[in-house]
């Protein structure tokens, strides 16, 4: 059976005394997408800095297609094909766009590679401010520039983190239709939405955080005939 | 007249000596946030250097020379960061005071090793010959120099603004955590920041040689101008590096000629100014 393209088995990890995460496992597909949800505060950022080393796992296993890489230095795990969409998007502000995608570029093995004009097709809007400096774009932009420059690294899985916090409706929009485009060019991702309708319309499985923990992980079929489960983890107002 | 455009020349010519002193210091204030107080020692290194390698060898060529100092240098500097600086991240008053005890643990061992007299540098002999400018003799060395300034000046703008490598250290510069995370190798781009800064220290000291000298004492006669320059220029600004060094030449030329006793206090006058007034400095962008 082919492995995993990642995979969490019991992973715990802390921020200096306070514990975190505790002992989250879940698993994603080669090609699907999986929605990664909890509210506020759940630990859904926390898992995906686990994952790109910007935080070391006191305890579990990180494996992507296989290989370990939980404790690695986020370098070695880009390098190893792990993209980042952060939440906050985290572009280089005194960067120009085109500068912003070129320094994330790595060939790789990928068989039909990222490049600049690549991704100025899939966002049009960003190669008319090529050479603008990548703070001053508006948020959607910003967003757009996040995602060309994770893509930039032909990662084997691309994390987002709430790619679409703080967007109008019509980019939510956009940003939603990119990921269904990458999900159909085989793209293995991880999506962290607290917008449930967006995350379920896409992804394959889910997982759902409460206080570090995984209350459930399964199909995403599964988890809508289960309303109580999403009134209780999910659902933003609920009269005890 | 002839008073002032020979003190106009050699405004400029002290101007370009200083620029290939605090560009370096710059650089790695700019890009690293490290106050590097080992800048002056690393720049005497280069001319003690220069003084023994010039005399031992009759023809060396002094840029060959200013190369292989730069390397050397380069090499100290790196293993200085590697081995020292990295440990002291966000740890600016250990940064100061290794980097402070480290000038002076160099400086010591200078004062071993060559001795406690000024040992003079020549100068290159194809360019000993004085130029005529406009009508005035002028030593020609003194003009390459600021050559040399607006040689560095260029490739270093291009080295950091215009190729990739440079992007990728700007893009650690501005959010280290998220460099790392497209893959951007952070820390080792960074001991290349500082080897760079540390190597044009080397090759300035070298350069500065045939004027200066090399002597016991002239890293701390150094280091002061570097921090002058640049807090008036703007931290981390190499135009403000640029516009600094020849600004601080020619009030300190034509100060030192018109009020010769006054020589500190034109020197230093200006930038508590400068402190006082507009901490960024000229050209520094505000908040950094
Ligand atoms: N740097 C930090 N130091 C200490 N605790 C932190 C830190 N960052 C987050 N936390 C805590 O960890 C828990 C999980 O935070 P995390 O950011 O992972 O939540 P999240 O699910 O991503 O929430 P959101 O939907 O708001 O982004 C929270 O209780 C938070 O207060
Ligand atoms: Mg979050």
């Amino acid at each position: 059976m082919a492995p995993e393209a990642l995979h969490l088995a019991n992973v715990h990890t802390f921020y200096a005394d306070s514990h975190i995460l505790h002992g989250v496992s879940f698993s994603l597909r080669q090609g699907a997408v999986l929605a990664l949800l909890g509210r506020n505060g759940a630990g859904k950022t926390t898992c995906i800095s686990t994952i790109i080393g910007f935080l070391k796992p006191r305890d579990g296993e990180i494996r992507l297609f296989g290989e370990p890489i939980e404790g690695m230095s986020p370098e070695r795990i880009s390098q190893l094909g792990i993209g980042l969409v952060p939440q906050g998007r985290r572009i280089f502000p005194s960067l120009t766009v085109r500068e912003n995608l070129v320094v994330a570029q790595r060939g790789g093995a990928a068989v039909n590679p990222w490049n600049v004009d690549r991704i100025y097709d899939m966002f049009p809007r960003l190669s008319e401010r090529n050479i603008q400096f990548a703070g001053t774009l508006s948020g959607g932009e910003q967003q757009m520039l996040a995602i060309g420059r994770a893509l930039m690294g032909n990662p084997r899985v691309l994390l987002l983190d709430e790619p679409s916090e703080g967007l109008a409706p019509l980019i939510v929009a956009e940003v939603g239709r990119t990921i269904k485009r990458l999900k159909k060019e085989g793209q293995s991702i991880v999506l962290v939405e607290q917008n449930r309708q967006l995350a379920l319309d896409v992804a394959d499985s889910a997982v759902i955080l409460n206080t570090g923990r995984c209350v459930f992980a399964g199909e995403v079929s599964e988890l809508l005939r289960n309303e109580d489960l999403i009134m209780q983890h999910l659902g933003v107002f609920r009269a005890h | 007249m002839q008073f002032w455009i020979i003190q106009g020349l050699n405004s400029l010519s002290l101007g370009g000596l200083l620029f290939l002193l605090s560009s370096g210091f710059s650089l790695i204030f700019g890009l690293m946030r490290l106050a590097n107080l080992t800048h002056g020692a690393f720049f005497m290194l280069g001319t003690y250097f220069a003084a023994t390698a010039m005399r031992t060898y009759d023809d060396l060529n002094i840029w060959v020379t200013a190369l292989g100092a730069g390397i050397a240098v380069a090499a100290v500097g790196g293993l200085f960061e590697r081995l020292v600086l990295t440990r002291l991240k966000a740890n600016p008053l250990g940064q100061v005071l290794v980097t402070l005890g480290m000038s002076f643990i160099i400086s010591d061992a200078c004062l071993m090793f060559w001795g406690g007299d000024s040992i003079p540098v020549p100068t290159p002999p194809n360019l000993q010959s004085p130029t005529r400018v406009f009508g005035f003799v002028f030593p020609t060395y003194r003009l390459v120099l600021v050559g040399c300034a607006i040689a560095t000046a260029t490739l270093l703008y291009f080295l950091i603004e215009r190729t990739r490598l440079g992007a990728m250290i700007r893009a650690g510069v501005d959010d280290r955590q998220m460099a790392r995370a497209v893959g951007i190798p952070v820390s080792n781009l960074f001991t290349l920041v500082f080897c760079l800064g540390a190597g044009i220290a080397g090759a300035g000291g070298v350069l500065g040689g045939p004027i200066l000298s090399a002597y016991p004492g002239l890293d701390a006669d150094m280091l002061p101008l570097a921090l002058i320059v640049v807090i008036l220029g703007g931290i981390g600004s190499l135009l403000g590096a640029f516009i600094g060094s020849f600004i601080i030449g020619i009030i300190y030329t034509f100060g030192t000629a018109l009020f010769p006793e006054l020589a500190y206090i034109i020197l230093f006058l200006p930038m508590i100014f400068v402190i006082a007034f507009r901490p960024q400095g000229l050209f520094g962008r505000v908040g950094t």
